[in-house]
């Protein structure tokens, strides 16, 4: 290898952390970034065909592996939308399951070793391609954001534009005209905190779980010594993070239950 | 883009992070999957028990009414039939008593007419030899002729 061709660590860093981005338009906002939007579309029909294959062999007598698997996740979402969200769960646990299976898949991207798939992408012409798709802060947003929409509309589907508009000025400190400004302030902050916080909160998990695989594989790359202790805290890591991966999508899937059901309750 | 010995490590770290996947992760899951299956497996069958255990004993059930039904007419029937052996017991005790009264009723008749007879044949002695005493007072000893009499009075 030439030493003209080997990467800096910085390079390595910014290599992996590149997104393959196809602009679209004028201006830095006008950007796809194809590889988040295809993985995670990828993904996403792989987990609602998964299901989809699975109900459809449905049985009611005695399930096979596979069924008794998505009855057991089915039952483990349904079980937490039941403890918090009182009313017809016919929206909410399809929302919830679909959340949970879906970021669960696109968190254990991160398990995929990253040069391994950078090298077979490199071999058909693709050189950026980000593996993760939550670690991709547009691709969390975008969720939080559906989220977000949800919670409106159903907050104006229960209370009615008339009760969503006073519920925004009345509440949570009263309902004198002179409480008005400080209720509307409080709930503007709620509104914009909410989607931040559930989105960013994934999005820095992925994230920093990147970067640590990522230095870890620099040091895997220094030498010998490196590459052993590269190996050994990688697999650690790797294993650690199975943890973070599926924390993080119950914690995306519980606030998504919780803003949602939140929408449905009037103060 | 430069190939060294990260693509290793990345595929050592790999290679083991799938062997404890499926050596520590896979198993629990596959466990309640399979306990799952159990369960159901084994609640579908207690039903199909109940079902068949309810299916055995309503059979049972109805086995039993008929043989008590059976068992029943046949004691009607035996009751009946020896209601019948009894009244025709009843009626042959009765003629048979009512003959033997009427023999008994027939033997006192007869006892009584010859009761009479002899006492109406002792007075008709008693009158003929009390008639013969006035009529032969004084020729006739009554001792001389006792024998005679008691010989009149046999033969009447």
């Amino acid at each position: 290898m030439s030493a003209t061709n080997e990467l800096t660590p910085t390079e390595y860093i910014q290599h992996h952390l590149g997104f393959f981005a196809k602009p679209v338009g004028d201006g830095a906002f006008w950007t796809i970034h194809v590889d988040s939007i295809v993985t995670a579309f990828i993904l996403g029909l792989v987990s609602v065909a998964f299901l989809a294959w699975v109900v459809r062999g449905a049985t009611a007598g005695v399930p096979s592996k596979r069924q008794a698997f998505v009855e057991l996740v089915f039952d483990f979402v349904d079980e937490q939308v039941k403890g918090i969200f009182h009313g017809k769960r016919d929206f909410i646990t399809p929302t919830a399951l679909t959340v949970f299976v879906w970021v669960l898949l696109m968190n254990a991207m991160d398990f995929l070793p990253v040069d391994i798939i950078a090298a077979a992408l490199a071999a058909v012409g693709i050189h950026e391609w980000r593996m993760v798709p939550t670690a991709d802060v547009n691709t969390t947003f975008a969720l939080a954001l559906s989220v977000w929409l949800l919670m409106i509309f159903f907050s104006i589907k229960v209370k009615g534009i008339g009760g969503f508009v006073h519920e925004l000025f009345c509440s949570p400190f009263g309902a004198h005209p002179a409480l008005w400004p400080a209720n509307f302030l409080f709930n503007l902050v709620e509104y914009i905190s909410k989607p931040l916080s559930h989105s960013l909160r994934l999005y820095g998990n992925m994230y920093a779980g990147e970067i640590i695989f990522l230095l870890l594989w620099i040091w895997a790359g220094t030498g010998v010594v490196g590459t052993v202790f590269g190996a050994i805290l990688g697999v650690g890591w790797a294993i650690f993070h199975i943890l973070i991966v599926v924390l993080q999508a119950y914690i995306f899937m519980m606030l998504t239950i919780v803003y949602i059901s939140m929408a449905h309750e009037s103060h | 883009m430069n190939i060294n010995l990260t693509l290793i490590a990345q595929a050592v770290s790999f290679a083991i992070f799938i062997w404890f996947t499926v050596k520590f992760v896979w198993p629990p899951l596959v466990k309640a999957i399979e306990q799952r299956q159990a369960q159901i497996a084994g609640g579908l069958a207690a039903a199909e028990e109940g079902r068949q255990s309810l299916r055995t004993s309503a059979k049972q059930a109805e086995q039993t009414v008929a043989e008590a039904r059976h068992r029943a007419q046949e004691i009607i029937a035996q009751a009946e039939k020896r209601g019948a052996q009894m009244i025709d017991e009843a009626k042959t005790a009765a003629r048979e008593e009512s003959g033997r009264e009427k023999a008994a009723a027939n033997a006192e008749i007869e006892q009584e007419v010859s009761r009479a007879r002899e006492a109406l044949r002792d007075q008709v002695a008693a009158l003929a030899v009390a008639g013969a005493e006035k009529i032969l007072r004084r020729e006739i000893n009554p001792a001389a002729h006792a024998e005679l009499l008691a010989q009149l009075k046999k033969d009447m």
